[in-house]
């Protein structure tokens, strides 16, 4: 799959009867990236810096303002109804809320089910129920209890039945929307086993969404990291976490909790300052620049655009002053990256 | 261990545990288990509630009087009248006395409830399909599609319910031929036609709640079309403030139906309802109080009941309140 541009404004509009249009929200303004089959894509950033928009983008949940989606040779931005309809059995979601995310008034069968009476190709009629009870099976529940309701479950087993009905279709491409983050903790890493598994056992594909950095740091192949609508930093996770060269990724990074209180103290943190800006009003240029450290006035007049970092490949930075900061104290081996015209700081 | 008893007691568990194994390793057709839906929830609230048991005993009457009025008139009929009884008081053979023309009032507020219980519940659901349709239609697709839908019911709320009746009712009088359910229609349509107002921004409020919720994103993720997703996700769960408005307004219809024909609109002679019975009755207020009282006090308690019936059941539904 490979995401070229993709940009998602709303309109902010005034007035009831004739609205008028007085700005737009940038949520997502120009994101690109490739996802290779069978691997992990992490996406990290704060609240509302358009994770979630840029998941619903993808599933065509929303219409992109601009830009491609290219899925299999298709425009999955362009696609007509019908066309689509089909082509959303490769990519389905899974949804943040455990609780808001299945119906209430259906029964777990029919909730793991519905894909099957939507795309009635799939499984035939008589074999749904013992398919359904399969997908159970397969997430780790027990397969009698497909006539019970949701609100019988806890918030793990409901997010395992959340997964089911995503995986019902055999999709593709999974996008899981912080599928953990609602979760105790000792629940987070059960789900996160069952989806590597279920990574190994059907093939899948995941764009995984989320806002703790060492649960993405755990499940990703590569990671990508957003900041007000623009992934500033994508790379694979071992170059995102060891050698970060966006300001913002070490800031992001350096608030990770430590947990081990001698490496506490030899940790350097980067505490921003300001808030995040409104996306309806975006900085110029670098849109971190207003909270960044190393902001130069060529930082206000042009925006970096994501250029490739290092030789190894792979790594892209979106700043006009890389530089790899060891942030969480790594052995950083000389060599493993090209710093030739990288002063360490 | 030679008390039978204690043998029994001790197995019993152990047939429990077998039982219990052998329902898990059967197919799953064979789980007795009963699900517990928010519906059956609600069912179970709603039994242990006395107001809605005292409500329901007293709908349960009024149904019994519309549809087998003679179980309790004991086979009088309500159009055979002496007039050498007329306006006679209460007594031993006529409980509730007699009116104007010798008619037994007992046999006719009884046989007047068929008139004012149809009228209740036709006129509901009349607003509750049409108010109901267009609110998720309106709430559903948003847009133009809702500024339209929703101008049309301001112009329509915009009319009070008693005057629209009394336009649309005057401007279609009664014939001579008229019979109960023609009659009742009439009315029925003067209401609903006024009255679905109220049930489509009730259902057009609940529908925009329920439209965003995130098992309507992950239904259109499947790529459910919108009849599917109206159909399974988005009226089950909105339905419910709309039952209960509509069980509420059934009693307000009620005393709306009895207001017009109070006023001679509504339901013509020789149709019995209360309505008619309080306005034959007007005239003779301080002579034949009894005329008047009974047929008011059960338009009072059948309003009454359905108002509480919609009390018990909106907090049935609403598990905030519990």
């Amino acid at each position: 799959m490979q995401v070229k541009d993709v940009v998602k404004h709303y309109p902010l509009t005034r007035g009831i009867v004739f609205k008028k249009t007085i700005g737009q929200v940038r949520a997502v303004d120009g994101v690109s990236f490739d996802l290779h089959k069978g691997e992990t894509l992490g996406i990290v950033g704060e609240s509302g810096c358009g994770k979630s928009t840029l998941a619903r983008l993808i599933m065509r949940l929303e219409d992109p303002t601009a830009g491609e989606i290219w899925f299999e040779g298709e425009d999955m931005a362009h696609l007509g109804s019908k066309a689509l309809r089909s082509k959303r059995r490769d990519i389905q979601i899974v949804l943040q809320d455990p609780y808001t995310s299945l119906n209430p008034r259906m029964t777990v069968g029919d909730i793991v089910g519905e894909p099957f009476e939507i795309h009635t190709s799939v499984a035939p009629k008589g074999d749904r129920k013992k398919a359904v009870q399969d997908l159970l099976e397969v997430v780790g529940l027990n397969p009698e209890h497909i006539n019970r309701y949701p609100h019988q479950f806890s918030g793990g087993q409901r997010q395992r039945i959340g997964i089911a009905r995503g995986l019902a279709l055999r999709p593709k491409i999974i996008v899981c929307d912080e599928p953990v983050s609602a979760l105790d903790v000792s629940v987070q890493a059960q789900v996160i086993n069952l989806f590597e598994q279920l990574q190994d056992e059907f093939d899948l594909t995941y764009i995984f969404i989320a806002h703790d950095l060492s649960v993405v740091r755990h499940i990703s192949d590569r990671v990508g990291v957003m900041y007000l609508g623009k992934i500033v930093e994508i790379g694979d996770e071992a170059s995102i976490y060891e050698y970060p060269t966006h300001p913002y990724t070490q800031a992001l990074l350096s608030a990770v909790p430590v947990p081990d209180p001698l490496g506490r103290e030899g940790r350097r943190r980067i505490v921003l300052q300001g808030d995040v800006p409104s996306p309806a009003n975006p900085p110029s240029g670098c849109r971190f620049r207003t909270r960044c450290w190393k902001a130069q006035d060529i930082c206000a007049e042009q925006e970096p655009p994501l250029l490739q970092i290092g030789t190894k490949g792979g790594q892209y930075s979106a700043c006009h002053f890389p530089q790899v900061r060891d942030i969480l104290d790594n052995d950083v081996p000389t060599g493993a990256i090209d710093l030739s015209n990288m002063p360490k700081e | 261990m030679s008390d039978p008893n204690a043998s029994v007691s001790a197995a019993a568990p152990e047939t429990v545990e077998t039982e219990t194994y052998r329902g898990s390793s059967l197919p799953p057709e064979a789980s007795t288990e009963k699900p517990r839906s928010l519906w059956s929830d609600a069912w179970r609230e709603l039994r242990s509630s006395k107001i809605f048991i005292l409500s329901a005993i007293l709908i349960f009457f009024f149904l019994i009087m519309t549809f087998f009025p003679n179980l309790l008139t004991f086979g009088k009929d309500p159009y055979t009248c002496d007039l050498k009884l007329s306006r006679q008081g209460p007594s031993s053979t006529a409980w509730f006395g007699y009116d104007n023309n010798g008619c037994d009032v007992y046999t006719r507020t009884i046989y007047g409830a068929k008139a004012s219980i149809l009228v209740g519940v036709f006129a509901t659901a009349f607003a509750m399909l049409v108010g109901g349709f267009v609110g998720v239609i309106a709430g559903f697709f948003g847009g133009w599609v809702d500024s339209i839908l929703s101008r049309v019911t301001d112009i329509f709320f915009g009319i009070p319910l008693l005057l629209g009746g009394i336009l649309v009712l005057s401007s279609f009088p009664s014939t001579d031929n008229a019979n109960l359910y023609s009659e009742v229609g009439k009315v029925v349509l003067a209401l609903g036609i006024l009255g679905w107002t109220s049930m489509t921004r009730i259902m057009r409020s609940s529908v925009i709640q329920v439209r965003n919720a995130d098992f309507v994103i992950a239904a259109r993720a499947l790529g459910a079309t919108s009849g599917r997703i109206i159909r399974k996700h988005v009226v089950p769960n909105s339905l419910a403030p709309l039952i209960v408005v509509a069980t509420i307004s059934l009693g307000g219809y009620i005393g709306a139906e009895a207001t017009l024909s109070f006023l001679g609109l509504g339901l013509q002679p020789p149709v019995i309802s209360w309505g008619t019975m309080i306005n034959d009755a007007q005239p003779y207020i301080r002579v034949a109080p009894f005329m008047l009282f009974f047929p008011a006090i059960f338009l009072s308690v059948a309003v009454l009941s359905f108002i509480m019936l919609g009390d018990a059941v909106r907090e049935a539904l609403d598990p905030k309140l519990r």
